[in-house]
């Protein structure tokens, strides 16, 4: 328990409100509701609950895995992880009283500057949930920038980001999702030009793809911006150490998952939603953005800015119903930018690429297992098997203590025998030759 | 707020100096291999730092900044508690953060078995049938909530396209209801505060899909109607829906299943003690009554034969809402929480909570007119009294002044229907020393205000910036570096 004040003290305060019980404070409650049986185990002490807890993760068997799919096993800097754990920054709530909260809006300021700079796009917001809500926030503000009603999408795109689309649409069958089929594994610019109608509100892609197929988003974008549609583009930040940017391509929205950027996976999350766009569609934006000021003496200082698009002022005419983001870690993320650099993150890339192809490498010198896509691919890439991936993946698992890859049986018939295998910076060589040795040894 | 310390507000940018890197890696072998043509032109403007440069930049940032650890928090709707480390331990275990969220059913057994706890001892305190805990915020749990109504109203075959909302609502809840695509109905409330049965009976009708409901209201008052509102929304068809940002006055006290209500949504920054982190990251999981079960997100965690599974054979479910399962780690903190109070320990919160807010009420109530003379739950809404705005001080200024003293400022202008409005809401954490400190504070304010209104109107005087021009930052918006 958490309270502070003593029995003594408490009678001290009723006898100053005037009541002789607590009980008198909540007469408005009809006493039907009161006290009602409640049926939990009795409190746990400090110790028993750092003992259960400990228990518990330890059944969460810790494979060496090599999953990806739009969640990473990234590295964690120890000097992010000391800062983050600041109670300064944990224990502050939302900058509303900007005199009170210099320090965190400038952070925020920061963030915004650093996925600006990573996406080459014009405006960030403060953060949304994840990457699948910053791209379902993308699609609704492309409905309403442009007031129709169809969303083409690659079939290439993550596609947990477009059942999220869906639901955030309340799956209104008005909105119609086409999706712009592949040619080896990459999105086919051909149909894209074919499928553009006068309904079409925009168009979506991925770079790298769900596959970790490099995509040629410069002419895609371009396809799509000679139709006069608008674009959204889902980009790994990682990647953007070293791949061309949504930016440079011209596309009016770019969102991506930030867990990427030194984030733990946490099963789930908390993640990062980089919501960014271009100067034109600014009011569109959901969400908090920090901007520059000064103060009366003329001293630069930071304040949350253009809220008239969000809920707390417009209410039922906001931009989005977003309150509550994802703040510490997108300070999270933004410590990790400072701490790599352009030079580190670039490296980084590197390392995840060249493992990755070294990895491909090696496990298609195994008997009967090739690569899917021929394309060049980032840091994962889908083997064929001559065997259900699905069943690989338990039984190294269960031999091998290694998690080789996602199965990709959830994307269709033609995929029950692909498995997608991701590399980040936290493997090396001899984790490569041990993969190929469990996978070669359960084939 | 640092005497001790200069403050600095250049940014990591202007601090970057070419060639320094906090991290490197090692990779003598390494041959990358991505073409040209999918590279990136030019390099991105991050900054340059050593790791020391960046740990002393954001060391010095935290310090610019009011926190729960550092300073009385009395936000109004927001419940500033106490955020316990045991929480932040136990949720930083490796087993928990290293787990992949495609990680096999088998393999992710301890985080699975949590969740399903959490689903039942969440439900058994607030008296409800079900749970999920994918939403990863209040508002995103709200959105989840109105689409199950959606749903239910979709496979029932009722087209209903209107939500009632109260004029003291959280601004989530329109902004919610009009995301789904339904049309808000703005009810106003009584003068005291509560929502009139009669005027409810009024806009109930065949159209109404859901009324949402916040227990006790942002007026820190019991809807001590609540049980009639539920049976005459249910006798009309309509869904009642509970905001449940407000559960801490009633928790482990009174069971808002028992109101009649179909489904509340729960804010774990907000009852259930993890921190808000600036902003976020918070979890917002959503309780039902058996009728909405089917519909609620996939997958779902079930039990079978002594093992978790994550369940995607839902047929009726309204479908994802985020990629993966929920905010996880922030679940973790709240699952410590739970462990750490039994029925009687919960209780002793709630009431804990009430009386804070009654004391600080009853201490300021002669000369910060409260919006209602009765007792209230856990918070209170206070204005400045006539004299006071006869010498032109508004609320912001007694808020600006409250940080000159250590204390943030209490949450203004909210709700937006009581005029200046003060909302205070200390939590049960505080103890009686640092609200007495809290009173005498408003007390000298009072007299400042009253004797030098003017010094009052230009507060802050000791923060590192004075008041910020908004205006200029909205007109020329500067957003990056």
């Amino acid at each position: 328990m958490y309270i502070s004040n003593t029995d003594q003290e408490k009678k001290e305060m009723l006898e100053k409100i005037g009541v002789k019980k607590f009980e008198d404070l909540i007469s408005s409650v009809p006493k039907e509701f009161l006290n009602p049986k409640i049926n939990l185990p009795a409190a746990l002490s400090e110790i028993e609950i750092s003992k259960k807890m400990r228990e518990l993760s330890e059944k969460n068997k810790r494979l060496k895995s090599f999953v990806g799919a739009g969640v990473y096993d990234r590295y964690t800097p120890a000097a992010m992880k000391a800062i983050l754990s600041r109670g300064e920054f944990l224990t502050a709530y939302t900058p509303y009283q900007p005199e009170a909260s210099q320090g965190l809006l400038q952070t925020i300021y920061e963030y915004q500057s650093s996925m600006c700079a990573l996406y080459d796009m014009d405006c960030s917001n403060a953060s949304m949930y994840d990457g699948s809500t910053s791209f379902a926030e993308a699609v609704k503000a492309c409905l309403r920038i442009s007031g129709k009603n169809k969303i083409l999408y690659s079939a290439a795109i993550n596609p947990r980001y477009i059942e999220t689309a869906k639901t955030y649409l309340a799956n209104d069958p008005k909105y119609i999702f086409e999706e712009i089929p592949l040619s080896g594994g990459l999105t086919d610019e051909k149909y894209l030009a074919e499928k553009i109608d006068d309904s079409t509100a925009c168009f979506a892609a991925a770079n790298p793809n769900y596959f970790g197929l490099i995509e040629n988003i410069e002419i895609l974008n371009k396809t799509a911006k000679s139709k006069n549609i608008l674009t959204i583009c889902c980009a790994d930040p990682f990647s953007l150490g070293a791949l061309k940017t949504p930016g440079e391509c011209g596309f009016d929205f770019a969102v991506g998952e930030g867990q990427s950027l030194g984030l733990p996976m946490s099963y789930g999350g908390p993640y990062l939603g980089i919501f960014t766009c271009r100067k034109e569609h600014i009011r569109q934006m959901p969400g908090r953005i920090c901007g520059m000021t000064k103060d009366k003496d003329g001293k630069r200082g930071f304040v949350l800015t253009l809220q008239a698009r969000e809920q707390h002022i417009r209410r039922d005419k906001a931009a989005s119903n977003i309150c509550s983001n994802q703040a510490l870690c997108a300070l999270g993320a933004t410590i990790y930018c400072a701490l790599l650099g352009p030079k580190g993150l670039k490296e980084a890339c590197m390392i995840n690429n060249s493992l990755a192809v070294k990895a491909a490498k090696e496990l298609t010198s195994i008997k009967d297992v090739k690569l899917k896509y021929k394309a060049p691919f980032f840091n994962e890439f889908v083997l064929e098997l001559p065997m259900k991936a699905s069943e690989l993946r338990k039984k190294v698992s269960e031999m091998f203590s290694i998690d080789p890859g996602l199965d990709l049986s959830h994307m269709g018939k033609d995929f029950e025998n692909s498995l997608m295998v991701c590399l980040t910076e936290t493997k090396n060589e001899s984790d490569i030759f041990e993969l190929k040795k469990s996978i070669e040894a359960c084939l | 707020m640092n005497d001790i310390m200069k403050f600095d507000n250049e940014l990591s940018i202007e601090k970057s100096r070419t060639g320094k890197r906090g991290l490197h890696f090692n990779c003598p072998s390494c041959q990358a291999n991505i073409p040209l043509e999918a590279a990136r032109k030019s390099e991105p403007k991050l900054p340059q730092l050593s790791e020391f440069d960046a740990v002393r930049h954001f060391t010095r940032l935290s310090k610019y900044n009011f926190s729960v650890d550092t300073h009385f928090y009395p936000l109004g709707s927001c419940t500033m508690k106490y955020n316990p480390r045991i929480n932040e331990e136990v949720s930083s275990l490796e087993g928990f953060t290293s787990l992949h969220p495609m990680s096999l059913d088998e393999n992710s057994q301890g985080t699975l078995e949590i969740i399903y706890d959490a689903h039942q001892r969440l439900c058994e305190l607030c008296g409800m049938d079900d749970a999920t805990l994918w939403p990863v915020a209040g508002a995103h749990g709200e959105y989840t909530g109105i689409l199950l109504a959606k749903k239910h109203f979709s496979v029932i075959g009722e087209e209903r396209d209107e939500i009632i909302v109260p004029d003291s609502a959280h601004g989530t809840n329109p902004a919610t209801a009009s995301m789904a695509g339904f049309k808000t109905i703005n009810i106003q409330s009584t003068p005291e505060g509560l929502l009139d049965i009669e005027t409810l009976k009024k806009h109930l009708n065949s159209k109404t899909a859901v009324i949402m409901m916040t227990v006790p209201n942002t007026l820190g008052i019991f809807e001590k109607n609540i049980k009639t509102i539920c049976e005459l929304s249910h006798k009309n068809g309509t869904l009642v829906y509970m905001d449940g940002a407000n559960l801490n006055a009633l928790i482990g006290l009174i069971k808002p299943g028992d109101f009649g209500i179909d489904m509340m949504h729960l804010n774990m920054h907000k009852t259930f003690s993890t921190p808000h982190g600036g902003g976020g990251p918070g979890a917002g999981g959503i309780l039902v009554k058996k009728k909405l079960s089917p519909y609620l997100p996939k997958p779902k965690v079930e039990k079978k034969d002594g093992k978790y599974f994550l369940n995607e054979n839902l047929p009726l479910s309204i479908g994802r809402i985020k990629s993966h399962f929920g905010n996880t780690q922030v679940l973790l903190r709240a699952y410590a929480y739970l462990l750490k109070h039994g029925p009687k320990e919960f209780a002793e919160i709630a009431e804990n909570a009430i009386l804070n807010a009654n004391y600080v009420k009853s201490a300021l109530e002669n000369l910060f007119p409260p919006y209602s003379k009765e007792y209230c739950m856990h918070e209170c809404v206070l204005a400045p009294s006539k004299e006071l705005a006869d010498k032109g001080i508004k609320t912001l200024d007694i808020a600006k002044r409250l940080l000159d003293y250590g204390f943030h400022a209490p949450t203004v202008y909210f709700p937006l229907i009581v005029h200046e409005a003060i909302m205070i809401e200390p939590t049960e954490t505080e103890s009686k020393e640092t609200l007495d400190s809290f009173i005498e504070t408003m007390r000298k304010i009072n007299e400042e205000a009253l004797n030098n209104p003017e010094f009052v109107k230009n507060a802050p005087h000791t923060m590192p910036v004075k008041r910020l021009d908004e205006v200029l930052a909205a007109r020329q918006p500067n957003i990056k570096w």
